[in-house]
């Protein structure tokens, strides 16, 4: 079978060029990040509910001031750095399932790219809170 | 460029047809059951979850920026469709939550006998439920 597409220097098959290498070369890593940060989250998701419960009608000094106190702050960007980085890992394997070549390594790209913005915003906003409150 | 994966996609039917393989979760192939919509819930809730984690960044960012700002955020909050979101949100949790602990349980090895399976996974719809009433309970003795 010829690949007409693939790079002409190289002469050996795909097949020839995946075997040998395992499933993938870092897959480990990926499974066992999303095993341990779902762990973490099982007492920090408790926690947050219990917070969001509490946080229920409080005004903008209110929240401020909840979150003046290292611990819930602590807390807080715990769950929030924690959260996203097993969102993002969610992705990825969501990408790997549907996704594919160059239009799977640019999806995964800009999902993480967004998702540690986004989780930066967060914990930014949790820091003024904290040291305004 | 096609994928190396694809030389695997090749078969044949039992009247000696070369077919592409039907692809998971071979929903043209298998009959609905609880399992397998055990597997498809935990994906699609993990999915909705992070409009769960948009809306808590809206939160913070709002409460961190402006008095309107988090006007804004407590009034569409409180709007029923704020409701709905939050109902939708605390359920996608706590499914994603205890399907999650029912993964983490066969991470160890355990649990993979076929009704062990249904046990465990009925288990989790019984405990999303009642983590989600509880939450509900908790919600509207804190307003």
């Amino acid at each position: 079978m010829t690949d007409h597409n693939s790079a002409p220097s190289v002469m050996r098959s795909k097949l020839g060029q995946a075997r040998g290498l395992g499933a993938a070369g870092s897959g480990f890593h990926h499974w066992w990040a999303q095993r341990v940060t779902a762990f973490a989250l099982i007492p920090l998701t408790i926690w947050f509910v219990w917070a969001c419960v509490h946080m229920i009608g409080m005004t903008r000094a209110d929240v401020a001031h909840f979150m003046s106190n290292p611990l819930v702050a602590g807390s807080m960007i715990a769950m929030i750095v924690i959260t996203f980085h097993h969102q993002q890992l969610g992705f990825d394997v969501i990408v790997d399932d549907y996704v594919r070549g160059d239009t799977k390594v640019m999806a995964r790209l800009i999902l993480k790219g967004v998702n540690w913005l986004l989780a930066l915003v967060a914990v930014v906003a949790v820091l003024k809170l904290a040291f305004s409150g | 460029m096609l994928d190396t994966r694809e030389s695997l996609m090749v078969a044949r039917t039992s009247d000696g047809r070369t077919v592409r393989r039907p692809v998971s979760p071979h929903l043209q192939v298998y009959r609905l059951h609880l399992l397998m919509v055990l597997s498809g819930s935990h994906r699609i809730t993990g999915m909705a979850l992070s409009v769960g984690t948009a809306i808590l960044l809206w939160f913070l960012v709002a409460a961190a920026s402006s008095d309107a700002a988090y006007g804004w955020f407590a009034w569409a909050i409180g709007s029923p469709i704020g409701y709905l979101a939050m109902f939708g949100w605390t359920g996608a949790l706590w499914y994603h939550f205890c399907n999650g602990i029912r993964h983490l349980r066969w991470d160890f090895g355990k649990g993979f006998e076929i009704p062990d399976l249904y046990r465990s996974g009925r288990m989790v719809l019984a405990a999303t439920a009642v983590l989600t009433v509880l939450t509900w309970v908790g919600i509207f003795l804190a307003r």
